[in-house]
């Protein structure tokens, strides 16, 4: 694919002049070899970076003095992963021996979500004010607000259970969902023979 | 009535253009490019609406399939080398200058530490299958990934610790992880994910 050559043609019966060379240098192959070199560095690459969710435990002597100050009954909530991508919660606790009423619920937007957003009704509304405001203040102030806000007093607790058979995507599901419902307060704890039990209760295991 | 005459013209295209253009697409391509690293195993992860990006460099990451494998590799192949060092020394085997470097090239390791040797004896291609075959030992009994854990701290204090599971994982492996950080005082880590489309704010 050379470059045409384009000459005079006319004037003949004159002595044959020197060819004109076309300076200019055809530049397909070049192009071709750019092109390439783009689709490799496409295909190489990983524009999108992965997104992190932060998560940061109790360190081991600081569990020992949690559990002195035990969680408010009436604010706890406990939320219990189960295989089988089952999801139960219940309200408080124990109580004079009967037990708290153990709901079925799932992951999706209408099963713990809602729960969460009616328990939590309170501060996600303030933190939905917050965000109209956001452009008057400073980041500074907006984010000590909305951290105030989230861990209010009256904010419930809850309490992420997961049995040994729950998979990853429950926790992460989970952790989830406590970000979007602007719950600062939550706890991973590990589930309690008691839970099972409550579990079992609920949907007794298939014989 | 004479006919009219059509101009012939070169049907060649000026590629100047072209050519600037994309150059200057792969000058952008170049610059912006990191290259995806290889991981020993694929794992799905889980999707989240948290838009928290993970840091560019200090990154030590886990890896954990979803038969319980658990990886482990850090960022830079400085680090990686000053780790296997140490690591070898806690379970006194040492290795060599070749063996290091051999390692230091590799972005996640998941050998248990007395088949290293042997794992870096083989060649990089043969290393693969190998490799998805093991784990590091994360067990209460043989706890080596408490070791290259620690260890890793000691040679790098900024390190931030980033968990990359499987969305299969049962969570009893990731609890094992977990209690294994809290055991050495490794109490702030990242769940790496990807975002996920929701119409919810």
């Amino acid at each position: 694919m050379a470059e045409m050559q384009v000459e005079d043609k006319g004037k003949k019966g004159k002595k044959p002049k020197q060819k004109k060379h076309a300076t200019r240098v055809d530049l397909t192959p070049m192009v071709d070899l750019a092109f390439l070199l783009i689709t490799f560095f496409m295909l190489t690459t990983s524009m999108l970076k992965p997104q992190t969710m932060e998560i940061s435990v109790p360190s081991k002597d600081k569990v020992e003095e949690e559990d002195q100050n035990k969680v408010k009954a009436s604010q706890a909530i406990t939320v219990l992963l189960a295989k089988e991508n089952k999801l139960y919660y219940y309200f408080g606790t124990q109580e004079n021996g009967v037990d708290p009423e153990l709901i079925e619920t799932d992951y999706s937007s209408e099963g713990l979500r809602k729960m969460l957003v009616t328990k939590n009704y309170d501060v996600m509304k303030q933190v939905e004010e917050l965000k109209k405001d956001k452009k008057k203040m400073t980041e500074e102030e907006y984010s000590k607000k909305l951290s105030d806000y989230r861990s209010s007093k009256s904010a419930p607790i809850i309490m992420i259970k997961a049995a040994d058979e729950a998979n990853y995507e429950n926790l992460v599901d989970v952790l989830d969902e406590m970000n979007i419902c602007n719950i600062a307060r939550y706890a991973i704890v590990d589930i309690t023979p008691y839970d099972l039990g409550l579990i079992d209760k609920k949907s007794p295991p298939a014989k | 009535m004479p006919k009219v005459k059509v101009p012939r013209k070169s049907t060649a295209v000026d590629m100047t253009a072209m050519c600037d253009v994309s150059f200057l697409l792969l000058t952008f391509f170049m610059l912006t490019s990191n290259f995806v690293a290889k991981e020993p195993i694929v794992v799905a992860i889980p999707s989240s609406v948290s838009e928290i990006k993970i840091p560019e460099r200090d990154i030590a990451t886990v890896l954990i399939d979803k038969d319980g494998k658990v990886f482990f590799g850090v960022d830079t192949q400085q680090d990686r080398k000053e780790v296997l060092d140490n690591v070898g020394k806690a379970y006194s085997i040492s290795f060599t200058d070749k063996e290091l470097t051999e390692f230091s090239k590799i972005s996640m390791s998941g050998v248990p530490i007395e088949k290293m040797h042997a794992f870096l004896a083989l060649k990089p291609e043969a290393r693969d299958s190998k490799e998805a075959a093991l784990g590091i030992p994360a067990d209460s009994l043989n706890n080596q990934f408490k070791v290259w854990m620690k260890t890793a701290r000691k040679v790098n204090p900024k390190l931030r610790l980033a968990i990359k599971a499987d969305q299969q994982t049962p969570y009893k492996v990731v609890k094992g992880v977990m209690t294994t950080l809290q055991d050495i005082n490794e109490n702030r880590y990242n769940l790496i994910t990807s975002l996920k489309q929701t119409s919810s704010k």
